[in-house]
């Protein structure tokens, strides 16, 4: 069995200066614009300590944890970024085209500076959804450079969920509460400390130079009491049927015209989607035309042009688009990746405008 | 799949090629024949009928276009093209000389090995369906590789039949017939009046037909229900697909079918492997 070591808060100053020190640009959680976002972090002193996130269909807030034994320091369930942004830029060039001399051209590809980071904070679920990512764009014949670029020495520190939200239903697609892989090192919150697991060579490396000594017995008990708990405060769930089969079998059931009803197509919930990889491509031209520019941006299946081709629009009405979605995600994907594409995070409960819950429409469908 | 050779040409960036003759084949629809500029490019880039680029107009962006042209036809890539967007028209306006970007070739082109010996029926319809023109080009320059092949072209106005000339030589070639329909009627339109699926009882249709088609997918839905009825299997039948398509590597989402990116899995299929979702409205 694999030691867990033992981080206590008085020392995290001190881990966050190692990785600096190993070359890492640290990132960490921390609260902007009311909610929890990713952001370069220099002191444990920017963590959302003694926060909370509550998230119900439709609504997201920021509240301060009622005065407890214990302040929390990531006592919170996830922002509405996910680690997409880190991997999958929301927009970014691919190439310039010059024209020198107003005739030739001139093709240049243009990757990423990416510096390597550390990212504190990482959810299960957004790890989850990162080993999906990776293999989208990187397991192909063409593997994508960019994502590679900003994806090579991502150094991932998992915080494993101590509060999930009510919207996390992690616990039902088997993706949390608790960090199993992808990570280089997972932490659990107790009152003083973290107790650290390994996840990797590279965290055991950063663990070995920091001199942590092993968690006692009690504190690894503690450890798992946390992520126990907040499996079982997690009340959402998946329909119990085989949904790829059942879904696929309710193309033409009427309850797709009564989410369309519903959804402002508006995209929010794949913009937030972790798992969401699509992208559209775009060319912006200067104005003396010596230099056009092929950048991508996210995209979404919700967008009218997403399905349209030389006069057609194959996804015209609202019900195709969100059809389109939900089958993708937990039916067509297993086929693509070998699992459904929903790690259970709740955001696309919580971020859409007019509050359609995923599992409330999955269970109506098909309970 | 797409790249023989080492990876010098790069899926993610275009290369530059030049228009080297561009020919209105209709009112609405031209060929740009192009070549790579750089000599490397050309001697590394090799493609399978079926295949595609994405054609890149400067300043105005990218459209996936499939080859027309045969595979050996000396570094000349030939794409037929319907100015119908903003790339397509703009690419309506280049003439000889006039650089452009070309990223390719992607997706699966026609099961052309697997057709060696076998009687081929080509169909298509619509406005002259480029990814087969390649096909039957490709069988009548080697016609003695191949069994008997039946070509079908279904069009609405007899206008809008492209490579008119083409058609006639092709029904001249040995062990070859031409079904050409038009729904409407003209004096100058000497083969059928109504639709194509009228025309399958005068086909050669045997154990070892295997059938390739491209079109509107109504059109190829009842073209596989007479082809159902004539006992070929769906292992047998093959089609391309089409959907939007941005980044021809199966990466930005555009072209999902079912489980498929058309860019990279297809677009040409085995009705097989599309068959559950073929004809589903919002797929």
């Amino acid at each position: 069995m694999t030691t867990d070591y033992y981080l206590p808060k008085s020392a995290f100053q001190d881990f966050l200066e190692r990785l600096r020190f190993d070359g890492y640009e640290v990132h960490g959680p921390m609260v902007r614009d009311h909610t929890i976002v990713y952001g370069p972090l220099d002191s444990a002193a920017q963590l959302p300590v003694g926060q909370h996130d509550q998230q119900s269909p439709g609504t997201y807030r920021m509240t301060a944890h009622a005065a407890a034994a214990t302040t929390y320091w990531f006592g919170w369930a996830n922002g509405p970024q996910a680690l997409k942004p880190y991997v999958f830029a929301a927009r970014e060039t691919l190439w310039q085209a010059d024209q020198p001399d107003g005739h030739r051209l001139q093709f240049t590809q243009t990757l990423p500076q990416a510096r390597p980071k550390a990212i504190l904070g990482v959810r299960a679920c957004d790890l989850a959804a990162l080993a999906i990512h990776d293999q989208h764009f990187l397991d192909s014949d063409n593997p994508d450079p960019h994502y590679h670029r900003r994806r090579a020495d991502l150094f991932l520190i998992a915080v494993n969920c101590s509060h999930p939200a009510a919207t996390c239903f992690c616990a039902a697609t088997g993706d949390g509460p608790r960090a199993e892989a992808f990570h280089d090192l997972a932490l659990t919150e107790l009152a003083t400390g973290f107790v650290v697991t390994v996840g990797s060579e590279r965290g055991d490396n950063l663990v070995r130079t920091l001199r942590l000594a092993a968690a006692a017995a009690e504190q690894v008990t503690a450890a798992a009491q946390v992520t126990e708990h907040a499996r079982s405060t997690q009340t959402r769930n998946l329909p119990e049927y085989d949904l790829p089969d059942r879904l696929m079998s309710l193309l033409h059931d009427p309850h797709w015209q009564d989410v369309a009803q519903r959804c402002l197509a508006c995209g929010n919930c794949t913009a937030v989607c972790p798992t969401c990889f699509c992208y559209r491509e775009r060319t912006d031209t200067a104005v003396d035309l010596r230099r056009s520019t092929q950048y991508r941006e996210w995209d979404t299946c919700f967008n009218q042009g997403h399905s349209y081709m030389h006069g057609i629009t194959v996804r015209s009405e609202t019900s195709f688009r969100y059809r389109q979605w939900l089958t993708h995600k937990f039916a067509i994907w297993h086929e693509q990746f070998g699992r459904s594409g929903c790690v259970g995070c709740g955001r696309c409960i919580s971020w859409c405008p007019v509050g359609i819950d995923v599992t409330v429409e999955l269970n109506a469908l098909c309970g | 799949m797409p790249y023989v050779g080492d990876a010098m040409i790069n899926a993610d960036l275009p290369q530059e090629a030049e228009v080297i003759e561009r020919v209105q084949e209709t009112h609405s629809v031209f060929n740009l024949r192009l070549m790579f500029t750089n000599e490397e490019v050309r001697q590394q880039y090799s493609f399978e009928p079926g295949q595609f680029n994405m054609v890149y107009l400067y300043g105005i962006g990218e459209v996936p276009i499939s080859i027309v042209s045969d595979p050996m036809d000396g570094h000349m890539l030939d794409h037929a093209i319907r100015a119908v967007g903003r790339v397509t028209k703009g690419l309506a306006r280049l003439k000889a000389g006039d650089r452009i970007g070309l990223r390719g070739p992607f997706g699966r082109g026609w099961p052309l090995r697997l057709a060696q010996g076998c009687d081929v029926v080509v169909i298509t319809g619509g406005l002259g369906c480029a990814p087969v023109i390649s096909v039957v080009n490709y069988i009548i320059q080697r016609r003695e590789r191949f069994g008997h092949l039946t070509i079908m072209q279904g069009v609405k106005l007899p206008a809008d039949l492209i490579w008119r000339d083409k058609y006639e030589l092709w029904s001249k070639a040995p062990d070859t017939q031409v079904f050409l329909a038009a729904d409407a009627d003209d004096k100058n339109w000497p083969w059928h009046v109504g639709q194509v699926t009228e025309l399958f009882d005068g086909m050669v249709i045997t154990e070892n037909t295997i059938v390739m088609m491209c079109g509107p997918e109504g059109m190829m839905r009842a073209c596989i229900h007479e082809l159902h009825k004539r006992q070929v299997a769906d292992e047998r039948i093959y089609l391309s697909m089409e959907r939007n398509m941005q980044c021809g590597v199966g990466r930005c989402g555009h072209c999902q079918f079912g489980a498929h990116f058309i860019c990279r899995q297809g677009p040409v299929f085995s009705l097989a492997a599309v068959r559950s979702l073929l004809g589903e409205k919002g797929f």
